[in-house]
């Protein structure tokens, strides 16, 4: 009883419930006129009723963003993008959705199908449903929403942050990752529309991992995500984002922001599955994934781990990095990103050794089919105070196949004569000999590249969270269909 | 009926003719050896039947157990119950042996019908085999191959063999590197696979393997022909007066 009335509020939140809180906007439309300018920002910030600080902030970013030019330095080819050609706000609702399976690309349900992905999750995923008709159903994120509430644990959409949690988004808003940072991370800071907001106090370790699944208000955060985690003092949390499943999505450019903030012994565990549309075979339609993610190791003893599995997306540009700050503080990068077709991914991780004894782990697995180009980009910089700071790097590319290509950049810079940086990289193609080897033991050419590959990739695999790994597995294979013979 | 019968088999590799006319016909049961000097085409023909890329059949035709071989791709005859031990197994990094082995058993599983084989039972199934063949628990842990001396390899073949249960097993070189104590171990293990419902053939160039495995029949194999067919003595001889007889022949 008391959950289902728990969950009637929160949809009351998401579909319009917000209109309590006694703010008024004159605008009536569900979405922005196209374009960009001041005018935009202030209808964002009226939408989503924000107090006059975060609209100011939001300003200052725009302001910054107009003086900057867009980054060419990656290896990524792509059409200019047309800010002016985009709509910045679009209200939660999908009117112009599919109206159920049936009209859904056969494709799509195809790959669900591989995932072992139920029905329900299928239609939502698809955008026959919308999120908030879908919540009676998953009880079970009311649930856990009530045991984590006990632990004094806040999970929310940033949004709700902003109203509920003022002081601590103000504090560590774009202390990570600064509005300036870099052009899409500034862009975001102007226009970012929701995303997800986790605090775990002092000494609690998070019971369960944390997934957007769960999380209500977390669908149709749209191109601009901002996230937002703060592990205090001694806490602990596992986060997982994305998807396996290959969700719909009408926006092509996509630039995210993530910061991450540990105090003192406190460790967040951050894992990621990318599976966005990539395009059809000559890459056309897919998205374009510029995202920027940054944690910060502030305390002593803290430690960041990323992990990522990225086989999505037409172009992924992501660095998803670690500054040391706290004496003893670690920070972690397992990566494997796999291109077929026309993808494009420039990926990689930088390390910013500050804080004494501090250590890193690297360990980059690219893996590229068909016409794809992958290429790993990464820094490890040792600064002057960093005594005794460590850093292992390890680089394989796998290549399959004789047009794709596979690129290793990494930057080290040491200014502590005491500093041990290691790197190793290696370049190997599936070989003939492998798969005949295994087809002839009665494997199928793709469950032969499937296993080939996620052999290549189990260093990284099995840092992942059980359920997310099970289903990565598969991905994999289904990533690279076709890619053989 | 013959679970094997090859006609005239002429096979070319990078346009050079490798095969050149083989006629051999293997009934259940039997274990059929071929010897030959380097070169003769040995590994070429256990290749052929195994169904690897690159080898062109231009003539002559394959019957296995009722199918016509030659129109099948390498993992439908491996699930038809084709085997092959490799002369050079090959290093498979990060797959553990027992992840490799199940998914083997299960795609053979699927072929027939039925659906994943129980994980506890196949793992039960698995240690059992391999410990009739010193295989260890860590062992199968290992990724496939990588680390493995050329004995450590070669049992794993035949662990493979002995779980996936094939109809003709072909085992091509199955003693080169492998010391005496070795050699018992494996030629163990062939010969407990022995059954009246599976053929064998032995491919190897010296007799040693045969002393362990006995032969139904035994073919010389030279310049991509068979030059004579003998029962187990025709090894002996061999070992005796070498091959210059049949190459000069050819």
């Amino acid at each position: 009883m008391a959950a289902t009335a728990d969950t009637v509020r929160q949809v009351e939140d998401v579909t319009g419930g917000a209109y309590k809180y006694g703010f008024v906007t004159d605008i009536e439309a569900d979405v922005a006129p196209l374009g960009l300018d001041e005018s935009t920002i202030h209808f964002i910030s009226a939408k989503k009723e924000e107090p006059a600080w975060l609209l100011e902030w939001r300003l200052k970013a725009f302001q910054q963003w107009k003086r900057m030019v867009e980054p060419e330095w990656a290896k990524v080819n792509y059409q200019r993008i047309d800010y002016q050609g985009i709509h910045y706000y679009s209200a939660p609702k999908q009117k112009d959705g599919p109206k159920s399976l049936d009209e859904v690309d056969p494709e799509l349900l195809k790959t669900y199908e591989k995932l072992g992905i139920p029905l329900r999750e299928q239609e939502l995923l698809a955008g026959v449903v919308a999120v908030d008709a879908v919540f009676d159903s998953v009880s079970v994120a009311t649930t856990y929403k009530k045991e984590l509430e006990k632990k004094g644990i806040v999970f929310c959409s940033i949004s709700e942050a902003v109203r509920e949690h003022p002081e601590l988004v103000r504090r560590y808003l774009g202390s990570v990752v600064p509005v300036a940072d870099n052009y899409f991370a500034c862009l975001n800071s102007a226009v970012f529309t929701d995303g997800s907001f986790v605090y775990i106090p002092k000494g609690v370790r998070c019971p369960m991992e944390l997934s957007t699944y769960f999380r209500i208000n977390a669908q149709n955060t749209g191109q601009f995500e901002r996230t937002l985690i703060i592990a205090d003092e001694g806490s602990y949390v596992s986060y997982l984002e994305g998807c396996t499943a290959p969700q719909r999505d009408e926006n092509q450019l996509h630039a995210a922001v993530v910061e991450l903030v540990t105090l003192d012994d406190a460790q967040i565990k951050y894992s990621t599955v990318q599976n966005w549309y990539p395009g059809d075979e000559n890459g056309k339609g897919g998205i374009y994934n510029f995202v920027t993610k940054r944690g910060a190791c502030r305390g002593k003893r803290s430690k960041i781990s990323w992990t990522q599995v990225e086989t999505g997306s037409a172009i992924t540009w992501k660095y998803p990095s670690c500054i040391l700050q706290g004496d003893d503080s670690v920070g972690e990068f397992y990566s494997v990103a796999i291109t077929n077709n026309a993808q494009q991914a420039d990926t990689g991780t930088k390390m910013i050794h500050i804080g004494r004894n501090t250590r890193s782990t690297i360990v980059s697995k690219g893996i590229s089919a068909g016409r794809a180009d992958n290429t790993y980009r990464g820094l490890v910089r040792i600064s002057k105070k960093a005594d005794g700071a460590r850093n292992y790097t390890q680089c394989d590319s796998l290549l399959i196949g004789d047009k794709c290509g596979a690129h290793t950049v990494p930057y080290i810079e040491s200014k502590n004569p005491t500093a041990r940086v290691e790197h190793e990289a290696t370049t190997s193609k599936i070989s003939e000999d492998q798969l005949f080897y295994c087809l002839s033991r009665g494997l199928t050419q793709e469950q032969a590249v499937s296993l080939i590959v996620n052999g290549f990739c189990k260093e990284v695999m099995k840092e992942l969270p059980m359920e997310f790994a099970v289903e990565a597995q598969k991905l994999i294979g289904i990533s690279l269909e076709g890619s053989v013979g | 009926m013959a679970l094997l019968e090859i006609e005239g088999l002429h096979v070319e590799v990078g346009g050079k003719p490798i095969l050149k006319g083989i006629d051999l016909s293997i009934e259940p049961g039997e274990v059929h050896a071929i010897m030959g000097p380097n070169g003769s085409g040995k590994s070429t023909l256990s290749y052929v039947l195994a169904g690897r890329d690159g080898y062109e059949v231009t003539a002559g035709s394959i019957r296995f157990d009722g199918h016509d071989l030659l129109e099948m791709a390498a993992d439908e005859r491996a699930v038809a119950g084709i085997f092959l031990a490799f002369q050079y197994p090959v290093e498979l990094p990060g797959v553990t042996g027992m992840t490799f082995l199940k998914e083997a058993v299960n795609a053979r599983r699927k072929a027939e019908g039925e659906g994943d084989i129980d994980a506890m039972a196949f793992l039960k199934m698995v240690r059992a085999k391999a410990k009739t063949l010193s295989i260890t628990d860590e062992m199968l842990k290992r990724a496939v191959n990588v680390g493995f001396s050329g004995g450590e390899k070669k049992r794993n073949e035949i662990l493979h063999m002995a779980v996936l249960e094939p109809k003709l097993c072909v085992l091509d070189e199955t003693d080169s590197g492998l010391d005496i104590d070795a050699l018992k171990i494996v030629s163990d293990g062939v010969n407990a696979l022995r059954d009246p419902g599976r053929s064998m053939l032995v491919i190897t160039h010296y007799q040693r393997l045969l002393d362990h495995i006995e032969p139904d029949k035994v073919h010389v194999l030279a310049g991509g022909q068979i030059r004579r067919t003998g029962g187990k003595e025709l090894a002996l001889e061999l070992e005796r007066n070498g091959y210059a007889d049949f190459v000069e022949a050819a």
